[in-house]
């Protein structure tokens, strides 16, 4: 503690240099909290809750379409509790540039193999008995303004109704509020419709679904579970495609990006070239301090001491500017996660950055603190 | 009076690349407790690699150096450095402070080295500026001070732990008449009144009247008989 001028000083010598080295320390540590944090709360908004679920899509293709009969056939198998189906019905709100995110299904399935997006019993009872009813969740009402009562006039590409055109209406009969888990995710911002009412009135494709969404009794029992489904329609021109609900997001997700190696590789890219930076600042440093560093061995200080302060100022300049990114990269990942939606800074990705810290630290100070430590006096202070 | 420094026999040879230098040649020497010694000599004569080696900065390639009871050629870097904080202080030519410290911060950091508390730290550091007259400067950067002031400032940190020898390199070749005069009186003042052992290195013969006795070394020999002069 009695040496912290000593090292205080020697981190302060040249303000500006010590200022901006810090600030691309702050900088790195800012987005290495701020990657890692929508990385990793992509990864917590997966969660475990969806390996109890399983999604039985086309083998073809996601959306492809499959008889909706294979339904009561999946719920013959042991272990199957619960199945609810949809299907894209896709569309839009007066304009194309006002996409929903509308589905088919049944509801009351649907709520209880999603009890996350709190679907009432009064909900569910509401669309039974309408049948063009329609049922939304806050986030969409919200945008849209929408309210019980209303009738949504909603346009679509795809679906031609019987009448022979592409307008559709539904009534709202109920608004529900998912979990904030489910808030952000398409599933809890959805309009969904009643499957029947739908099937019997488009003009094609009926009968057919386009996902199966099993709910099962033990999630250790998914893989078993998955090949008795996709084994149902194994060699007809229906064949299926079972896997957990996070294996099926996890996939979604890297046919969009990689988050994870995008991030890791951006975050080693910049560790990397801030290493060579920060290994510069502190050789440049101790490189101009030579000669008080020998009045120090002069005065008595051992080379080991003096390596230890040169390490320690290192360590201070790293660890100080990383600890400020973080603290600055969780305010941003609030920002950035009321956007973009799961985003979190967890204590792993805290604790791996100050060890990141620590490792650069002593990577960068170690040079310098071994080339203070051999000083030579004579030498040193004759300024050879 | 005791035997504080002797040297028997020292040489001291540099590799300069593939060529070997002798810089001393076998000098023997030998200072009292309580003497002012002065060393003088032209520029690459050895007398700084004399100095260097008395004050344990460097080793002899050959020789016995005995500084304070102890042979000060056989001790390891660490434990010459801890000897070189116990016994020595050192006066440098270019004071050679930290400037990013003020005055008191300098004068501190031997004392860094000591079991002392922070109190007693500063207690120490203000007597000894008191002693060099510059307890008013003790918030200054070595930057805001005079070459006189700067080399008292210098002084004060080579006195500060007490050590049993005080050694300077030329303290006065960076400062005019007057204030090279002040410092020089200031070491007299030490060793007359505190019974400070002082050796000084210096071209300046009106510096080495300041000291108690004055040697001369030449090609790296010391060439005069010691002559006591009235100081």
């Amino acid at each position: 503690m009695k040496y912290l001028m000593l090292i205080w000083a020697g981190l302060w010598r040249k303000k500006t240099r010590t200022i901006l080295t810090m600030l691309s320390i702050v900088v790195a540590f800012l987005l290495f909290g701020l990657l890692q944090g929508i990385n990793q709360g992509i990864k917590a908004g997966l969660g475990d809750t969806g390996n109890n679920r399983l999604w039985t899509t086309a083998r073809m293709s996601a959306v492809s379409s499959m008889p909706a009969s294979l339904m009561d056939r999946m719920q013959s198998i042991k272990g199957v509790r619960t199945i609810t189906h949809l299907s894209f019905f896709g569309g839009y709100f007066q304009d194309a540039k006002n996409p929903l995110p509308a589905f088919a299904t049944n509801v009351d399935k649907l709520a209880i193999v999603y009890p996350e997006l709190n679907i009432t019993p009064a909900q569910i009872a509401a669309m039974k008995s309408t049948r063009p009813g329609a049922l939304i969740g806050r986030p969409l009402a919200k945008k849209y303004g929408w309210k019980v009562g209303d009738k949504i006039p909603v346009g679509t590409t795809i679906w031609t109704n019987i009448d022979g055109n592409n307008n559709w209406a539904f009534d709202v009969v109920g608004i529900f509020d998912p979990t904030p888990q489910f808030e952000k995710s398409p599933l809890g911002s959805a309009f969904w419709i009643n499957y029947d009412y739908w099937d019997e009135a488009r003009k094609f494709d009926n009968h057919r679904v386009h996902q199966f969404i099993v709910q099962i009794e033990d999630p250790k029992q998914a893989p078993v579970i998955s090949a008795q489904i996709d084994k149902l329609s194994e060699n007809s021109p229906d064949e299926t495609r079972t896997q957990t609900e996070n294996a099926a997001l996890t996939s979604q997700l890297k046919q969009l990006a990689d988050i994870n190696f995008i991030a890791n590789s951006i975050v080693g890219a910049v560790m990397f070239t801030l290493l060579f930076l920060t290994a510069n600042t502190m050789m440049q440093s101790v490189r101009e301090r030579i000669p008080e560093l020998a009045v120090l061995k002069t005065l008595g200080f051992t080379g080991g001491t003096i390596s230890v302060l040169v390490l320690i100022e290192s360590l201070m300049l790293c660890l100080f500017a990383a600890a400020l990114g973080l603290v600055l990269s969780a305010g941003a990942i609030k920002i950035v996660g009321s956007v973009l939606g799961p985003a979190t800074l967890l204590p792993i990705v805290v604790i791996t950055g100050l060890l990141i810290a620590v490792g650069l630290a002593i990577i960068s100070g170690l040079p310098p603190a071994l080339r203070a430590q051999r000083l030579n006096i004579v030498d040193a202070l004759a300024g050879r | 009076m005791s035997t504080l420094v002797s040297l028997n026999n020292v040489v001291k040879r540099y590799q300069r690349g593939k060529q070997s230098v002798e810089v001393l040649h076998g000098v023997n020497l030998s200072i009292e407790q309580g003497e002012f010694l002065s060393l003088m000599g032209p520029s690459g004569s050895g007398k700084t690699t004399l100095l260097n080696l008395i004050a344990g900065l460097d080793q002899p390639t050959e020789g016995e150096v005995n500084v304070a009871g102890e042979r000060i050629d056989k001790l390891s870097g660490g434990k010459l450095a801890k000897w070189r904080a116990r016994h020595i202080g050192f006066v440098f030519q270019f004071y050679n402070l930290l400037p990013v410290l003020t005055a008191a911060r300098n004068v501190e950091v031997p004392l860094l080295l000591t079991n002392l508390s922070g109190a007693q730290r500063k207690q120490n550091v203000r007597a000894v500026l008191e002693l060099v007259g510059l307890a008013d400067r003790a918030t200054h950067k070595p930057s805001e001070l005079s070459g006189g002031q700067q080399q008292r400032v210098s002084i004060a940190r080579a006195l500060v732990a007490d050590p049993t020898l005080l050694v300077c390199d030329e303290p006065t070749g960076d400062l005019d008449r007057e204030n090279a005069e002040e410092i020089l009186k200031l070491l007299q003042t030490l060793n007359r009144e505190q019974g400070k052992t002082i050796i000084m290195v210096t071209h300046d013969p009106l510096a080495a009247d300041h000291a108690s006795r004055t040697l001369h070394v030449d090609k790296g020999r010391l060439v005069d008989s010691p002559v006591r002069s009235a100081a």
